[in-house]
């Protein structure tokens, strides 16, 4: 039943282009680009138990990696690989030297570090044209084709991110993450070589998501270092994880699908107000449903079965 | 034969406290020796040496003939030492049967999760576990979560167990069973350094006894010469009993 779905799903997602319009393309792109964004967090935030603030430095550093080389005449397919390399390579130097804080001054360790690749962007003019932004080289495609290119490309991308994070959840990196995020001391103590462990989940937290920014300054073509090192990026996943349920696959994705969803519903409606519309929402879900909604039993809900 | 551990000057200062002074001994495979002394005295923080959750000041600690100070406690449970906590760690989230796997594939090198689990599983049963395999370890109650523990650290496969009063906070009725426990491990072959608080234990089944007091080794020897040194009836009773003691051996 459930694998039956899940091929519904993707066949679906594949059908999509076919018949959608270009909002409903734009829009899939996104969830598929948040589901990357949620999984990755997931490495690292609900696997290990390390609240990570770094992604919007990822994803800004990917952005920017792929748009500059791209600037400097490389093909946009090695472009795009290069931001992956180079967001993952940063953060395992950055999970070496941060990893080692605990809790809450990770988070704050890990939340400066999208401000200080901002002004290093801000301050590289030549390089990065600074505040005014990057202009990337514009593909030889109609909007249309444009639009159903990097519709396919976050998909491929999402796809590997899922298969990424089941194989790292069945494997050992997966169960030692799970240790450590339940007691490191005691996960050290029974052989886990903790720093490594830590390190390759923030590495992996990185390496999706850097891609995903690369592929993002290609699709839009203009990015700016205030737009692709928002703090909103590294703020988001995390609503989305626990929307769905940490340290789980499905529920990163569910949780990526209903946070766009309500983002879409509260923007389209209450235009004005609608970040503290939505803040209010998140706040309200995660008080009510603190173990995400596939803590829910959807069946009881629907009146398929009586409650025990 | 030679030993399986041993301690030379090992000394620890934390600050101007000095919690373990020029302590020296040797453990010889097999054998069970308790590891007694007043609170404070300094017992846990020689297993925390020796586990590497704190390093030397001075001296060295020496395992199976290689010298294992200064290394890391991740390397040290991958070369056969495991030790059970005072307070126990199980993670509790994860199931019984998980809890002990985990030392099966980190520490004991097992070769996928499932071959671990079917490991874990040997040893779920000889701690008699094996009907909570699949409860969550923060279901079980004091008595059961220190046989978890003492699962976990068997599935690492250790030569070397150190035990952190596995029987504190017992009742008489769950000491039994402990005891037995304890005696099968040995009987397994595994060297033991039992810290414990219950003479009864310590008679019962320990061949040698080392006595710490305010981080100095001050007696070594069998339990029944242990029990009657002057000094350790003084740390534990004070001066006025350690006297008596000794006019009473005197008439004797």
């Amino acid at each position: 039943m459930k694998r039956i779905l899940l091929v519904l799903a993707v066949l679906g997602i594949l059908f999509i282009p076919m018949v959608g319009n270009n909002y409903i393309i734009r829009l899939t792109t996104i969830m598929m680009l948040y589901c990357v964004l949620a999984l990755s967090w997931n490495f690292i935030g609900g696997l290990a138990g390390y609240p990570s603030f770094a992604t919007a430095a990822f994803f800004g550093l990917g952005a920017y990696t792929g748009a500059v080389s791209q600037g400097q005449g490389m093909p946009m397919y090695l472009a795009w690989i290069l931001g992956a390399l180079v967001a993952a390579g940063f953060a395992t130097g950055l999970g070496l030297a941060i990893l080692r804080l605990r809790g809450h001054y990770f988070a704050i360790a890990s939340l400066v570090v999208a401000d200080v690749l901002r002004e290093i962007v801000n301050s590289t003019t030549k390089l990065t044209g600074g505040g005014m932004g990057f202009n990337l080289p514009i593909l030889r495609l109609g909007v249309d084709a444009q639009a159903r290119l990097f519709y396919y490309l976050m998909f491929v991308l999402a796809m590997l991110t899922i298969m990424t994070a089941a194989y790292v959840n069945r494997h050992r990196l997966g169960f030692g993450l799970r240790c450590i995020k339940q007691n490191e001391n005691a996960a050290n103590m029974i052989g886990i070589h903790t720093t490594i462990y830590k390190t390759a989940a923030f590495t992996l937290s990185a390496v999706f998501v850097g891609w995903a920014g690369a592929f993002y300054a290609s699709w839009v073509n203009y990015i700016e270092p205030g737009d692709v090192f928002d703090v909103l990026f590294s703020v988001k996943p995390i609503v989305m994880v626990l929307l769905g349920r940490a340290g789980t696959i499905s529920g990163p994705i569910i949780g990526a699908i209903a946070f766009l969803f309500l983002e879409e519903m509260v923007w389209r409606n209450i235009l004005t107000f609608h970040a503290g519309v939505l803040g209010l929402i998140v706040v309200a879900l995660i008080f009510y449903l603190p173990d995400g909604l596939l803590a829910l039993d959807f069946r009881r809900l629907l009146g398929w079965r009586r409650s025990p | 034969m030679r030993a399986i551990l041993q301690l030379q000057g090992v000394t620890r200062q934390f600050g101007g406290l000095m919690a373990l002074n020029d302590i020296s001994f040797d453990l010889q495979p097999g054998e069970i020796v308790g590891l007694i002394g007043p609170n404070g005295a300094g017992k846990t923080t020689l297993v925390n040496l020796v586990t590497a959750v704190y390093g030397l000041t001075k001296g060295k600690i020496i395992f199976d003939g290689q010298r294992i100070d200064g290394w890391k406690p991740h390397e040290i449970s991958r070369i056969g030492i495991a030790r059970t906590f005072q307070i126990v760690q199980p993670f509790p989230k994860m199931t019984v049967l998980e809890n002990v796997a985990a030392g099966a594939l980190f520490a004991a090198g097992a070769k996928s999760i499932e071959a671990a689990k079917e490991r874990a599983l040997e040893h779920l049963q000889f701690v008699g576990l094996a009907d909570f395999a699949d409860a969550p370890a923060s279901a079980l109650t004091l008595a059961d979560r220190k046989r978890l523990e003492l699962a976990k650290s068997l599935a690492m496969n250790p030569k070397l167990l150190l035990l952190d009063e596995v029987n504190a906070g017992l009742n008489n009725v769950e000491i039994k069973p402990a005891l037995d426990l304890i005696r099968r491990l040995v009987e397994r072959g595994i060297t033991i350094l039992l810290i414990e608080h219950l003479m009864k234990v310590v008679l019962a089944v320990c061949s040698r006894v080392i006595v710490l007091h305010h981080g100095q080794m001050i007696c070594e020897g069998t339990p029944s010469e242990v029990v009657r040194d002057p000094q350790v009836i003084e740390a534990y009773l004070g001066l006025r009993f350690a006297r008596r003691g000794q006019r009473k051996s005197g008439h004797e």
